[in-house]
């Protein structure tokens, strides 16, 4: 863990430029405080996971990058990515299915909790945020898309983030269920104080999200 | 971490490339009379005037050849009958359930059953004698023909559910269902649409392993001393009795005989290069004229046959093992042994515990160690560098003969002693190739965001593969293991040659049976002989099973 300089530190985008085989994707050059969203859309090809994947640190090597992440004075680009802190949620929920719920989250959750008393209990409390009590030994094959979706979120912020990345993580559900899960997502955002950027194609998420919106891949796509 | 993981490919690929140099060199010098081991130390074309020499060396050279190519003309078009017939419909996995289990069986044992199938006494004729009136075995000549037909026979039952499985694992990167789609909605019927616009591209993937068929082929020799023709034999079989001959001399011409096997292994894969380069011509002229196919009807029968056709052989082999293996008293016309006796199986275990453990102990050694480098290659290099793979695959293009003879002459030379790990260190070059063939397609097939998770959850390098990679890849990594097993439990040439009859396994124990021509021990010895590999592939499901009670999502 690097230290921890400002508590809640911002996520800056510095005049970060992605290209693919020298035709340029996107610019971006954008400021994300803490427990906000920023929104990122755009048509698809545009680019907008590959950004998230750049900041995450698994930027496909077809691609170029320039710019800098910086949260704080950190320059994340610098570090390998299971240093970053950056929490990822994708449109499945991703759970290792060879282990249980609970199991899953145990995973994230730094070995700074020691004692199987005090991890399992963290874990608990942690699906218990989610709306997910009781669920530590359940088989993830056995969840359905919501409740796959929030333990997903549950592990993630488990590991303690210090940003988030939402590549259109609402995508698999259906809307109703989408407007639960996308109203805890921007709850546990402003409550855990870090930025977030969210990928999505789906103007509805932008407005929930209420942070800024940027647009991406709008001269390629005319 | 990360650098020496990088040095891993490097390591791996002298690991296979070493040796195969070295046994060339040591196949290259004595051929040219350089060996001072033995105190010819003068280069000279002696051995190879001694080679030509030799009666029937020509007509050896060509079986190789002729054996090789028809063995594996005749195994790609009946995978490629199966799968037109198949690719598509639900009758598909059956077909692979089917022949899975074919791979497990050595191809010594396949040969055996084949061998104990065919001959006028076997069980063929048997069935046949009733409806013919048959009294007593005709008078042919059928294993052992001089055009090496069922020598053909028997590779084909082994090498073409191989070709067929491997097509299978890779038939997903030639989108069948969508390419089948647009082709029949174009008009064409399955089968057309399948040779039009799914085999080309499904060939390109597989044509490393039909490459290794054919070299495979045309330089075998368990199976070729147990079905081939024997005056002359295949050049392989020629070059083995001349290896084994305590007169050390004859090293010298067996090693120019393998420089001339290398040569007939390359004229075989040329000629196959040939062949498909008139099968793609063929395609694009009937494509142009707008494909079609006129025994488009007829392909269901046809792949089916195909299907079945190394399932009836390989399985009605096995049959004719187990009932040889348990008979009494067994005349000509009768279709079972009509008494049974345990003799054959009491002595048969007495004497096959030692080689069986030796098999064992090879298999366990050579395959855990192959399983645990593709582990480490992949994970530095997924997918692995097209140069790197065919390096890799080297010692399955390499004719056996060419290096294995070498490194046994460098270790007389060199005055080393073959011990159990110099053998298994052999093995490990041969299992390597298969292993990695079987695992470097779900390798790179696992969604890779699991592993992307697991890192934006903090967890690094090591504990990604250990905890989220090979768990979730528990299924290939044991069937890899299991193919690595059986690939080393069925190694024939490489044990003989470098173990130099101090470490006997099941498979040279079983195939110095062939020339005594007992049935009933022969049976005994193919039948264990498959039993070790079976029980490997067996093993696969249960320990999966065992591993992850009640996960859902990890049964597939």
């Amino acid at each position: 863990m690097p230290p921890a300089a400002p508590m809640f530190p911002s996520l800056r985008l510095d005049r970060v430029s992605i290209a693919l085989g020298g035709r340029r994707l996107l610019d971006v050059d954008a400021l994300v405080p803490p427990g906000a969203v920023l929104t990122v859309m755009g048509p698809s090809g545009s680019g907008k996971s590959t950004l998230l994947a750049l900041i995450a640190g698994f930027l496909d090597p077809a691609f170029s990058a320039s710019g800098a992440a910086r949260l704080g004075d950190e320059d994340l680009l610098a570090s390998p990515p299971e240093r970053r802190g950056a929490g990822l949620i994708f449109q499945d929920p991703l759970l290792f299915p060879h282990m249980s719920v609970g199991q899953n989250l145990l995973f994230a959750l730094p070995p700074t909790v020691s004692g199987r008393a005090a991890r399992r209990a963290a874990a608990d409390a942690m699906l218990a945020r989610v709306d997910l009590a009781g669920f530590f030994d359940r088989d993830p094959a056995t969840l359905s898309g919501g409740q796959g979706q929030r333990a997903a979120l549950a592990r993630t912020l488990l590991a303690e983030p210090r940003l988030l990345l939402l590549d259109e993580p609402f995508n698999g559900l259906d809307q109703a269920l989408r407007g639960t899960v996308r109203a805890l997502v921007v709850s546990l955002v402003a409550e855990r104080r870090i930025p977030a950027i969210l990928v999505t194609h789906d103007p509805a998420d932008a407005e929930a999200a209420g942070g800024r919106v940027l647009s991406i891949g709008a001269e390629a796509a005319r | 971490m990360t650098f020496r993981l990088r040095l891993v490919p490097v390591l791996v690929a002298a690991l296979v490339a070493l040796p195969v140099t070295a046994g060339f060199l040591g196949t290259l010098l004595p051929a040219f009379g350089y060996l001072p081991a033995l105190g010819a130390d003068a280069l000279s074309l002696q051995p190879f005037h001694e080679l030509f020499a030799t009666p029937g060396i020509g007509r050896s050279g060509l079986l190789s050849v002729w054996t090789g190519l028809a063995a594996t003309a005749l195994s790609v078009l009946l995978a490629m009958l199966a799968l037109a017939a198949f690719v598509g419909t639900r009758a598909l996995t059956r077909v692979e359930r089917m022949l899975a289990p074919l791979l497990a069986v050595p191809h010594a044992a396949a040969a055996f059953g084949v061998a104990l199938l065919i001959p006028p006494s076997g069980l063929l004729f048997r069935l046949a004698a009733v409806p013919l009136g048959l009294g007593r075995p005709p008078d042919l000549l059928i294993v052992g023909d001089p055009l090496g037909l069922s020598l053909i026979l028997g590779l084909v039952a082994k090498e073409m559910p191989f070709i067929l499985l491997v097509a299978l694992a890779s038939l997903p990167r030639a989108e069948p269902a969508r390419r089948t789609a647009v082709a029949r909605s174009l008009g064409q019927g399955r089968a057309a649409a399948f040779l039009f616009a799914v085999w080309p591209t499904l060939y390109r993937e597989i044509r490393l392993p039909v490459l290794a068929v054919a070299a495979f082929g045309s330089s075998v020799v368990d199976v070729s001393l147990i079905l081939g023709p024997s005056t002359p034999p295949t050049l392989a079989v020629q070059l083995l009795r001349w290896m084994g001959d305590p007169d050390l001399g004859l090293r010298l011409k067996a090693s120019a005989g393998a420089l001339l096997q290398g040569g007939a292994t390359l004229a075989a894969i040329l000629l196959w290069l040939g062949v498909e380069r008139c099968a793609a011509a063929w395609l694009r002229r009937r494509l142009a004229r707008g494909g079609r196919l006129p025994f488009e009807a007829a392909m269901r029968g046809l792949g089916l046959g195909a299907a079945l056709l190394p399932v009836i052989v390989v399985g009605l082999g096995l049959v004719g093992l187990a009932l040889w293996s348990v008979a009494g008293f067994w005349s000509f016309p009768d279709l079972l042994p009509p008494s049974l006796s345990g003799r054959t199986w009491s002595a048969a275990l007495r004497s096959a515990a030692g080689p069986l453990g030796t098999t064992l102990a090879l298999g366990l050694l050579s395959a855990g160690a192959a399983v645990l480098l593709a582990i480490l290659l992949l994970a530095a290099a997924s997918p692995l560098p097209r140069r790197l793979a065919a390096l890799l695959a080297l010692p399955l293009l390499v004719p056996q003969p060419a290096f294995v003879f070498g490194l046994s002459t460098g270790l007389l030379a060199l005055g080393g002693r073959p011990s159990l790990l110099v053998l298994s260190a052999l093995h490990l070059v041969f299992v390597l190739p298969y292993v990695l063939l079987a695992l470097a397609e779900p390798w790179a097939r696992l969604d890779p965001r699991f592993e992307r998770v697991a890192a934006s959850l903090g967890r690094g390098r090591f504990a990604r593969l250990l905890r989220v990679r090979l768990p979730l890849l528990l299924k290939p990594l044991l069937s890899a293991f299991a193919i690595g097993f059986a690939v080393s439990a069925g190694l024939y040439l490489p044990t003989i040659v470098l173990g130099a009859g101090l470490y006997p396994t099941i498979t040279t124990e079983a195939v110095a049976l062939a020339s005594g021509g007992d049935r009933r021990i022969i049976g005994a010895y193919a039948l264990l002989q498959a039993a070790l590999p079976c029980l490997a592939f067996a093993l696969v499901p249960a320990i999966h099973g065992l591993c992850f009670p009640g996960r859902r999502g990890m049964r597939t």
